[in-house]
């Protein structure tokens, strides 16, 4: 290059201008609450979560995680090694070796990257984000044609003024947008955010194959319950926010957005980026949110700012009340962003403070505050159901082996089936099993996701206090949800280590029906008869699979019998959910279509006569579908179908 | 000037469970009192002032509530009537009966009596309050409705058909302030002495279905009872009127 020092003065201008660009940034997110984290031992975690955990994630999809090792990988050590080399300006045959290296591969990443932009599917943000690879081809060109002197490729001084001005245009051009727009708000923001987010995560259960799904606690009495305004988020919320690449993964996996009701997963984390910097949505480049009320859909509308509450102005109600809660986005982010928490959060605001739940939502959370069950049933009549099953009740027993927490079920005719075939294979495998009878309350499910979470508290602290007075081993329940309660969200307010402890001090399991049945088949505890029906596929409910991890149980259950399930398309942590949870089905938020017939679509393709279901919601929802559709069975029904009884 | 209204608030019963909650018609007294005042209404109850359910009618969306200190034995009306007479009130909403209690549905009466103002039961809607008058639709059976005009100050009692009362916000109600009034109040000696028992389920008359078509029975589901023995009285004497009702008593058997 004819001007020597100009390379290094524009790198060290743009260095200095992603400095003061991040401590910028890093400003708007101390705008948000405040939250413990170890900055220190989250910091020195960072590059394992990255390169493991995140790593797992991304991996899913093959020619993305290529790319991106390439093209990411490649960027990093060359930037390490341009600041050595043109900035320092260490001059080594060697490092310059590298560096070219490192660019070439760089490059390569950048071009499949670029291939990929070509025809994009829908779900990927075009506007600068279409302008990223060409800028990633170009920081790669532009370097690699500088340092080649450098490795005594070419002779020192090689080059005219036009080549100069050429250099010099790529340097400013690339590194603003590698750089500058790094930390300015650009696409290559998600790199920087991103790396933070992993870092000071909210849930740092999650990295190392862990699992962390219970919403944690409102705190009630302060000057604000749940999110008005960005502000109210916590501020590594706020810095998750940030991190989204606008890959839409999210926006492709949401049943909702498929239902083409007024929610995208992706557009709400963008429009709460809007709110933490201010601003409008004019630059969204991504799908809108599929429906809405008025101009919802038009861009440039939503206008936020960090004190400014969202829902009035940013975004509208409808879009927090028609999320079901299914964590698929979750499950699929990339960037490990949590959507769910965010949601509830905000609705937490529109019910406690606001007072304002949608359409049954209202009458369900008095029902529940007043009789301890959604639909306002004598609370005396809990254990109607079980008048023929001769069940022990734990008021007279003291103490069994087997809690069984029958949940809300109790009332609805279609549940009782489930329940009374659970209470069936269970006398067969001589479980010692009670069950608390009226006792039992609702477990909270629906007024947590509901954002009540004082009515939530408030269960979960009675129901603790009852479970307190009894000894028992295992509680076993046929509700995904009330399973997810128990197991993941009492924790919090068990005090006296009801579950965490238990009567025996070994802590209490606490076990989906599925689970627990496959123990017995194991142990040999219940004999079957092989499955002779027709094709069977299996539906994974979210609180079963993505909230708890367990896939296997109802699987291996299914193939005892004999049964080889016709998977779906979308199964396990992909499977797609039937638009029960969350209180959707409550809040009932217009769309297109119904979510549970878009399901029954994923069943009906595999060509099975039969669904099995291991969640009431699911069965509900599913048997709602119209006719002609595949049989609709939980699991303990099934198997009570194939149970051989001994005769004595 | 803005309108001096009173909701009056008692402790609910919920029909299955038994436990106390924000009673469904004085809820209602509540919605109506905020559309015609909005946060100048005052929501007015005799009791403890530390009962719970008082916070679930302040997160209609009340900044405060008035809770005249009494114990469960006294007499509501009294206190009350002393309490509103002291304040220029234009109009004071009530639930038709409480859900708990004697359950008599004569507190607006009483209260009425007492104030000597007008009652008008089973409001649907207070349209408008014009020039010391109100116009208020009265609920009728089979969704009709009456328009009828009436003088402030007036006591009105709430029924089923009138707007139903809004999501009770769990925050809003943590934050209201209960103003706790000293008053004066007498025990209730005959409330007291009484004794409560389950009430027997009476047994129901059995209704046989005339109507052959689908026709038929929509027509007798929806028509008009039609008195075959009523009779309009306009223009007679009030002496006369009273005649007649009191022979209808008679007739009927009410009075012996």
């Amino acid at each position: 290059m004819v001007i020597d020092w100009l390379p290094s003065v524009l790198i060290t201008t743009l260095l200095v201008l992603a400095v003061v660009g991040g401590v910028r940034r890093a400003n708007l997110w101390r705008a948000g609450q405040p939250e413990k984290v170890n900055i220190v031992a989250g910091l020195l975690a960072l590059p394992r979560r990255y390169l493991q955990d995140l790593h797992h994630v991304v991996e899913r999809d093959k020619y993305m995680s290529r790319s991106h090792v390439a093209t990411a990988g490649g960027f990093v050590l060359s930037m390490i090694l341009v600041i050595l080399v043109h900035v320092f300006g260490v001059s080594s045959q060697l490092l310059a070796g590298a560096l070219l290296v490192s660019l070439v591969l760089m490059f390569v990443g950048a071009l499949f990257i670029a291939k990929r932009r070509l025809h994009p599917p829908s779900r990927l943000s075009k506007g600068p984000w279409m302008r990223l690879p060409k800028s990633l081809l170009m920081f790669s060109l532009t370097f690699f044609v500088l340092t080649l002197p450098m490795a005594d490729i070419l002779p020192e001084g090689t080059g005219s003024w036009l080549l100069t001005l050429v250099l010099s245009i790529g340097i400013v051009l690339s590194l603003s947008e590698m750089l500058f727009g790094m930390t300015w708000g650009g696409p290559m923001k998600h790199a920087f955010a991103g790396a933070l987010h992993l870092a000071f995560h909210r849930r740092p259960e999650r990295f190392g194959g862990g699992r962390s799904t219970g919403l944690k606690p409102a705190v009630l009495g302060g000057d604000v319950h749940g999110v008005a305004k960005p502000s109210d988020f916590k501020w590594n919320q706020l810095l998750g926010f940030d991190a989204c690449v606008q890959c839409g993964k999210c926006e492709a996996m949401c049943p909702a957005f498929a239902a083409g009701q007024p929610l995208n997963p992706k557009k709400l984390i963008q429009d709460m980026v809007v709110g933490l910097a201010g601003g409008t949505d004019a630059n969204y480049a991504g799908s809108p949110y599929p429906a809405g009320k008025g101009d919802a859909k038009v861009l440039g509308n939503a206008k936020g700012g960090i004190d400014n509450v969202i829902t009035a102005g940013l975004i509208d109600a409808d879009t927090l009340w028609s999320c079901t809660t299914c964590r698929a986005c979750v499950e699929e982010c990339p960037m490990m962003i949590e959507h769910v928490d965010a949601i509830v959060d905000m609705r937490r605001f529109l019910t406690m403070e606001k007072g304002k739940t949608p359409n049954k939502g209202a009458e369900i959370l008095e029902n529940i505050i007043a009789t301890d069950n959604p639909n306002g049933y004598a609370p005396a009549s809990r254990t109607h159901w079980a008048a023929d099953q001769n069940l022990p009740l734990m008021k007279q027993k003291q103490t069994a082996e087997v809690l069984f927490w029958v949940s809300d079920g109790a009332f609805d005719m279609r549940s009782q089936r489930i329940l009374r075939a659970f209470v069936a294979l269970m006398k067969a495998a001589n479980v010692d099993v009670a069950i608390l009878g009226d006792e039992e309350l609702d477990c909270g499910d629906v007024a947590r996701r509901l954002g009540d979470d004082a009515t939530f508290q408030q269960l979960a602290t009675r129901n603790l206090a009852t479970l307190g007075k009894y000894k028992f081993s295992k509680i076993v329940t046929t509700d995904p949800h009330a399973y997810h309660c128990l197991r993941n969200e009492y924790g919090d307010f068990d005090v006296d280590g009801v579950l965490s402890k238990g009567g025996s001090g070994q802590g209490v399991e606490v076990l989906h029906h599925t689970t627990f049945l496959n123990q017995l088949v194991q142990q040999g505890l219940l004999k079957l008869s092989a499955f002779k029906g027709g094709k069977v596929t299996y539906h994974d409910p979210c609180y079963l699979g993505r909230y708890n991890g367990e896939y296997e149980a109802p699987r291996a259950l299914l193939e005892s019998l004999g049964i080889e399930i016709a998977e779906m398309e979308r199964s396990a942590f992909r499977s797609r959910c039937c638009g029960g949870g969350g209180g959707a089905p409550i809040t009932d938020i217009p769309g297109e279509r119904r979510i549970a017939d878009m399901r029954m679509e994923d069943i009906t393709q595999t060509g099975a006569e039969l669904v099995a279901v291991g969640c009431q919601q699911c069965t509900a929802m599913l048997e709602g579908v119209v006719e002609p559709r595949p049989v609709v069975k939980d699991i303990a029904e099934i198997l009570l179908g194939q149970l051989i009884e001994e005769v004595h | 000037m803005p309108l001096n209204i009173v909701s009056l608030v008692s402790v609910g019963r919920h029909p299955q469970s038994g436990r106390a909650r924000r009673a469904e018609q004085d809820s209602r007294a509540v919605e109506l009192g905020l559309k015609l005042a909005d946060t100048a209404l005052t929501v007015l109850h005799v009791g403890n002032p530390d009962d719970p359910i008082l916070r679930q009618y302040a997160g209609m969306g009340l900044p405060s509530l008035t809770v005249l200190k009494q114990e469960d034995s006294v007499d509501a009306v009294p206190v009350l009537q002393r309490f509103l007479e002291q304040k220029n009130i234009d109009i004071v909403l009530t639930g038709v009966r409480a859900e708990s209690g004697e359950s008599s549905g004569m507190v607006p009466y009483l209260l009425a009596h007492a104030l000597g103002w007008p009652v008008v039961a089973r409001v649907a809607d207070i349209v408008a309050v014009k020039d010391g008058k109100a116009e208020v639709l009265l609920a009728l059976p089979r969704g009709q409705r009456r328009a009828v005009s009436i003088q402030l100050p007036f006591i009105a009692s709430m029924d089923h058909a009138a707007e139903a009362a809004r999501q009770s916000a769990f925050a809003v109600g943590l934050r209201a302030t209960v103003e706790s009034v000293e008053s004066v109040g007498e025990v209730d000696q005959i409330r007291v002495d009484w004794q409560e028992s389950v009430a027997k389920i009476r047994p129901k008359r059995l209704k046989t279905v005339k109507a052959k078509t689908a026709a038929e029975r929509f027509k007798a589901a929806t028509a008009k009872p039609e008195g075959g023995t009523g009779k309009v009285m306009k223009n007679e004497t009030p002496k006369e009127k009273a005649r007649a009702i009191f022979d209808l008593l008679l007739e009927e058997k009410v009075i012996r």
